[in-house]
């Protein structure tokens, strides 16, 4: 006995289920990112003068580059979720809306795995 | 029915409490952040592409560089500090109005505090570069 009017059930509204992970998932990130966060402001201070002899060898330590890619992955997952939000509450013009939320996901998938190829490209010094 | 001259927010009409403007300021904080993970990864970019390349983000040592890591710092330990305020809260605690104050403050002093101790150790260890 569903209390929908018809009209509502055949356009689709309501729920799309999915709220609730959207809201898990900002948290889970936001916990990694606390730890995450604070050995990355600790990492660049460790780093030095951050030249580039002295953040490539940094970076060649397997333990650093991990964890700095881990905080990426993580960073990068936890502001996807809040850009969604924010062009969701501002942006009303559907075709708008939508194309801003396909242009994030967009750049934020594109900052994940250049970021992690780099990071890769570092550590492994594969420098010609 | 439909008016569109209503105000949809009473934004513009209320005054700025410590409460809203920090929530404000969480987002825009969230926002700015966002936009330096490009920095970021472009740093990682010019690092893998090598020691040439990584000299354009020399602008980076510049007033106008140091002042934008600044900013970019402190939003960093601002969207953290009341991220945690955030975590405290979906856990059902500190709703009192007293105690909202009271973490609001918290978490301005904490950024505060880790914002000025991240910028001793720059300074001192780091010199000109960063």
């Amino acid at each position: 006995m569903s209390m929908r009017t018809p009209l509502g059930r055949v356009m689709g509204l309501g729920s799309a289920k999915e709220g609730t992970r959207h809201w898990w998932m900002q948290r889970v990130t936001a916990i990694a990112l606390i730890g995450l966060g604070f050995w990355f402001m600790v990492a660049l201070v460790s780093i030095g003068e951050m030249t580039y002899s002295d953040t490539v060898s940094w970076l060649s330590r397997p333990a650093n580059a991990i964890l700095l890619a881990s905080f990426l992955l993580a960073l990068l997952y936890h502001s996807k979720l809040g850009i969604q939000i924010v062009i969701e509450d501002y942006v009303s013009a559907p075709v708008l809306k939508v194309s801003g939320l396909l242009i994030s996901v967009f750049v934020h998938l594109f900052l994940a795995v250049a970021g992690v190829v780099s990071i890769l490209r570092i550590s492994s010094g594969g420098l010609s | 029915m439909t008016n569109d001259h209503r105000p949809l927010s009473p934004f513009h009409h209320y005054k700025p409490q410590l409460t809203s403007v920090l929530s404000f300021a969480h987002r825009l904080s969230g926002i700015a952040l966002s936009v330096s993970a490009l920095g970021l990864v472009w740093w990682l970019i010019l690092l893998a592409d090598g020691p040439e390349s990584l000299t354009r983000l020399d602008f980076l040592s510049s007033v106008v560089g140091q002042l934008l890591l600044g900013l970019v710092s402190l939003a960093f330990f601002y969207h953290l500090c009341n991220g945690v305020r955030h975590l405290f809260w979906d856990m059902g605690m500190g709703f009192e109005i007293s105690r909202t104050y009271l973490s609001g403050w918290l978490v301005l002093a904490a950024t505060l505090v880790m914002w000025l101790i991240f910028w001793a150790f720059c300074s001192g260890l780091v010199g000109g570069r960063l």
